[in-house]
């Protein structure tokens, strides 16, 4: 076990890349991600890596794309209005079979919105808010700890798969301390070598990298390889986590930090008898669909909770159809729903 | 042991920084712990605050309807969270800058003049500290020697070494200034 530390979600996701073997950081500043941007400035440099506060998230996402088609691991960071701005690269990434990690730590909007907590952006994460028929994996941390796991295992995902991949966090989680346990370093010599990547063609034949070509049959053919990839993420990918569903009549389905909110309210609920458990999606795309249909054969009644105005929503009832109820409760512009008013939502549907 | 506190006071007055060292005192203490700032709008002029919570187990909703404890080192912040305390809650407020007395009759609440007694202190830029001190005397949730150490930790982590001394003498302070 290593040392507990008290450190901000921000932090942790910065510290977690610098451990997976993130060579090349690259962002403009916008809260609420600052602290992972000075974590950054502080320490890559200090490791010999590359850190470049760029004239703009245009810029950044294209720096990203560089460093990715040179073979290093390579990651971005941002919140909501910056993420809309770096689309046309993420779709470019996605196009050329990149591999990179993007942090998108939300907050209220839409346009220029507000700097408080928001979960508003989880179509344009996970419908692909870039032009193109691609997708990326979108990871969903619930807690300081597990942002730091799953910016691990995002550059691990995103080598493995050749895809950018989008830690979808928010302003709570990125501004919360919580005692953490760092992840163990990755060796980067170790990492196996990316034979595609533009790296200096001396002595071999040269590799391109690229989105683009004029012959619709042979565009298609790169479209029919995205998708077989595509079907293998949902096939091998699929992370979900479920808390007390066991013997539950109702269940929330909720992600991020309102699923640990909603943890606090599987314990109120019990308390007064409402047996209630919770479904928390951590891949949000690809989307644990099969799962949560195969609870809706046992639980009647599930409940959406999202800091949005349902956009996982959409997700839950394709995945659940007509075999449950399933009723819905948000908040927008950066309101947290408290405890007290998830539980009386569970209350108007429980029994 | 389930123990949640609202720090609040105008930006400056050091709610985020007692908060802090309250979280990382309780994590050292072998609790679980999480700490919520404001870190909106009412950072600039209004009320600054965070939300510590202190448990035996893992802590799910970082913000919490109704603390177990309130620090309100001005009078919006006793005005803002006052209602929101549990019963059988504390609070503490501070009569340095608050006239009024609090109008819960199911709550333990103190009044210690925190901004006199941080004068007295070394500096009136210890009140934090001082509520800090007094804040744990009347919960006794963490050894004041843990939060002492907590603080140094802090502080050293912040580059601020040269305010040790006086904010552990304030830590003390307050801890003698209230009665269980």
């Amino acid at each position: 076990m290593g040392e507990r530390l008290l450190l901000r979600g921000n932090e942790v996701i910065a510290e977690a890349a610098i451990r997976a073997g993130c060579q090349c950081y690259f962002a403009y500043p916008i809260t609420p991600q600052a602290e992972l941007l000075q974590h950054m400035a502080v320490n890559m440099p200090r490791l010999g890596r590359t850190f470049v506060q760029a004239e703009s998230e245009l810029a950044a996402i294209n720096m990203v794309y560089g460093a990715a088609s040179a073979g290093v691991r390579t990651m971005t960071s941002s919140s909501s209005p910056g993420i809309s701005l770096k689309q046309e690269g993420i779709s470019y990434l996605a196009g050329s079979s990149l591999p990179a990690v993007i942090v998108n730590i939300v907050r209220g909007g839409p346009g220029l919105g507000d700097i408080a907590p928001s979960q508003c952006d989880y179509f344009q994460a996970t419908k692909g808010g870039g032009h193109g028929d691609y997708h990326m994996i979108v990871l969903g941390p619930s807690t300081v700890p597990e942002a730091g796991q799953l910016t691990m295992l995002a550059f691990e995902l995103a080598d493995r798969y050749c895809t950018p991949v989008m830690l979808l966090a928010d302003g709570m989680l990125g501004q919360m301390m919580e005692p953490v346990e760092l992840p163990k370093p990755i060796e980067i010599g170790s990492l196996p070598k990316k034979e595609w990547a533009t790296d200096g063609a001396k002595g071999r034949d040269p590799n391109i990298v690229l989105s683009f070509d004029l012959d619709p049959e042979v565009l298609k053919q790169m479209n029919l390889i995205l998708q077989k990839r595509y079907r293998q993420i949902e096939a091998k990918e699929v992370r979900y986590e479920e808390t007390a569903t066991g013997d539950a009549d109702i269940a929330i389905v909720a992600y991020g930090t309102v699923a640990r909110i909603a943890k606090t309210v599987v314990k109120m609920a019990r308390a007064e008898g409402i047996k209630l458990g919770l479904f928390r999606p951590i891949t949000l795309w690809p989307f644990p669909s099969q799962a949560l249909r195969k609870l809706s054969e046992k639980i009647a009644m599930v409940l959406t909770v999202e800091m949005s105005a349902g956009q996982m929503w959409e997700d839950v009832r394709l995945a659940i159809a007509e075999q449950a109820e399933t009723p819905f409760y948000g908040e927008m512009g950066g309101v947290i729903p408290t405890p007290q008013r998830i539980l009386s939502e569970v209350k108007k549907h429980a029994g | 042991m389930d123990n949640s506190v609202v720090i609040a006071g105008f930006g400056g007055q050091g709610v985020i920084l007692a908060g802090k060292i309250l979280a990382q005192a309780g994590m050292n203490h072998g609790l679980e712990v999480t700490w919520l700032p404001s870190y909106g709008p009412e950072m600039r002029g209004g009320t600054a605050n965070c939300t510590v919570v202190l448990s035996n187990d893992p802590v799910g909703s970082p913000i919490v309807d109704s603390p177990t404890g309130l620090i309100a080192l001005n009078l919006p912040s006793l005005d803002k969270f006052e209602p929101t305390v549990a019963a059988n809650g504390v609070i503490i407020m501070n009569s340095s800058l608050i006239q009024r007395r609090t109008k819960r009759k199911d709550v333990r609440s103190f009044s210690p003049a925190l901004n006199d007694l941080a004068r007295k202190a070394g500096s009136e830029k210890a009140t934090n500290m001082i509520a800090l001190g007094a804040y744990i005397k009347v919960t006794g949730i963490i050894p004041l020697s843990t939060v002492q150490t907590a603080m140094t930790q802090m502080l050293k982590k912040e580059g601020k070494d040269k305010f040790i001394p006086l904010n552990k003498k304030a830590l003390q302070e307050g801890y003698n200034a209230l009665h269980e």
